[in-house]
């Protein structure tokens, strides 16, 4: 029997992800674009996502002003808090953190459906019925996690602001005219723009990862719980990875 | 008699293992053939090729008159329109209700919008497998038989010209599998639908065989009618009906 070394393991792996990734491309294009599962999906994805991430955002802006609060006490610079929270975390800590827990949740959860339908042959039957299943389960899915995604993190950055103000009114008596005030106007669009646009990024790798897995891992009940842990696992490394790609081409086309 | 189904010489291997070793079968219009033999000796690999679900090595395979294997991929999908496949597990969609089952095939492979249409072929199948109350069920809330009587449901409302039972009666109790395999009897009557049926279930293939074929090993082995192959001179082909 032949045996495949790591390496040709490998490439055959990034093969088969690439032509996931075309056959996703040109299914968006195809006729027939399944708009009503896109809104379930969007609705799924986003609204169903809405209260760990209001949590995660609101105790990430009150962890981040309580972590500084004492050391910049130390310089006479509380006054800074309000910008700091502001810019580490609409530029950074927000983007990732938000798309890490969307990872866990989103990316296991899609992992898992897609898989448990490709063991129980439902994916089988769609396309043996001259259905599109690439177009109904996984066009949808990916997209709604592009939409989503920069969505919730938006509201999760502004959850944090409210949680960073919270904090910094009981620990320092600021005003939250004066907070907000602080925390907008030090904000440019070379803070929100990248940031946004990499948050698109993540979206679609949590996506396209919970799809891939889910369509690949098909060898029996056991594969559903290692399709929602690979993609868990796989779209985590993909966004650090993404996030620094970001961060270069940030730093290389907006500050050189 | 119009050939639905012309295999010839067809092998299929999976890595350096040979399932399909070249098998040869035609089926008539309108006829139910009954595929019987051990588990892996190749029957779902052999419906799955004449679904297209999967290609085989070697050999010819035509459904309706079009080699399977060089079709492209809307040509594909236009013959599947014409195929339908029951699922051994029914392989109902988790996240649907019964009446969404329906409407997916009809909406999206048929193209229907008229609601009422939709409807009507949605009631009119349900009350052909008797599951007319069970509409707004999700498929978790129904019985083994029942899925089985609902993948039916939905394989028929596309009207295909050639019906593909993987093992329809396995996992049941032995009245409901008789239930089903009369309904599979009354369907193929009502729809004239050609059938092939992969099963170890003797009984099942008692009543709806027209004719039966052994697979052992990835050859057929043998060919007939129930009787003849029930009465045949070699003990191993008598084995089967024991």
């Amino acid at each position: 029997m032949r045996k495949e070394i790591p390496f040709t393991q490998s490439l055959v792996a990034v093969a088969d992800q690439a032509y996931f990734f075309k056959s996703f491309i040109r299914n968006i294009f195809k006729k027939g674009f399944e708009w009503d599962e896109l809104f379930r999906q969007s609705y799924i994805i986003g609204y169903k996502s809405i209260g760990i991430v209001t949590l995660t955002g609101f105790i990430l802006g009150i962890v981040m002003t309580l972590q500084s609060l004492p050391t910049l006490k130390e310089f006479g610079a509380e006054s800074y808090i309000p910008s700091m929270v502001s810019v580490s975390i609409i530029r950074e800590i927000g983007p990732v953190i938000i798309a890490l827990i969307c990872a866990g949740k989103i990316a296991s959860s899609i992992g898992a459906e897609l898989s448990s339908m490709n063991v129980t042959e439902q994916i089988d039957a769609m396309n043996v019925s001259g259905a599109n299943p690439i177009q109904f389960l996984v066009v949808t899915r990916i997209l709604a996690c592009a939409i989503m995604i920069p969505l919730l993190t938006i509201f999760a950055d502004a959850m944090a602001l409210v949680g960073g103000y919270i904090a910094a009114a009981m620990n320092n008596g600021i005003s939250m005219k004066l907070y907000f005030n602080k925390a907008l106007t030090i904000l440019d669009y070379t803070d929100i723009v990248p940031a946004f646009i990499k948050t698109i990024f993540f979206g679609l790798s949590i996506g396209f990862v919970g799809c891939f897995k889910g369509f690949t891992y098909n060898n029996g009940t056991a594969s559903v719980g290692l399709a929602a842990n690979s993609a868990v696992v796989t779209s985590s490394i993909w966004i650090i990875v993404i996030d620094g790609i970001v961060v270069q081409l940030t730093n290389s086309l907006l500050y050189s | 008699m119009e050939a639905v189904i012309e295999i010839k010489d067809l092998k299929k291997s999976f890595g350096d293992k040979a399932i399909l070793k070249g098998i040869n079968l035609t089926v008539n219009k309108g006829e139910n053939v009954v595929i019987l033999g051990k588990s892996g000796s190749g029957k779902s690999v052999t419906i799955k090729c004449i679904a297209g679900l999967l290609t085989q090595d070697e050999g010819s395979l035509k459904v309706l008159g079009e080699e399977v294997k060089d079709l492209k991929e809307d040509a594909l999908k236009e013959l599947r329109c014409k195929i339908g496949f029951l699922f051994q597990g029914a392989a109902l969609y988790d996240s649907m209700t019964v009446r969404e089952n329906l409407v997916f095939p009809l909406k999206r492979v048929l193209k229907i919008k008229d609601k009422a249409l939709i409807e009507r072929r949605c009631v009119e199948v349900l009350e052909a497998v008797g599951l007319a109350d069970a509409i707004d069920k999700m498929p978790a809330d129904l019985s083994g038989g029942m899925r089985k009587r609902m993948g039916l449901a939905r394989t028929l409302v596309v009207k295909p010209e050639i019906i593909l039972y993987d093992e329809p009666t396995t996992g049941l109790d032995t009245i409901t599998s008789k239930e089903i395999s009369n309904l599979m009897l009354q369907i193929q009557k009502k729809y004239q639908a050609t059938s092939v049926i992969i099963t170890h279930d003797i009984p099942c293939a008692k009543i709806t065989a027209d004719r039966l074929l052994i697979i052992d090993d990835g050859v057929f082995i043998a060919e007939g009618t129930y009787d003849e192959l029930e009465n045949s001179q070699d003990e191993y082909i008598r084995s089967f009906f024991k």
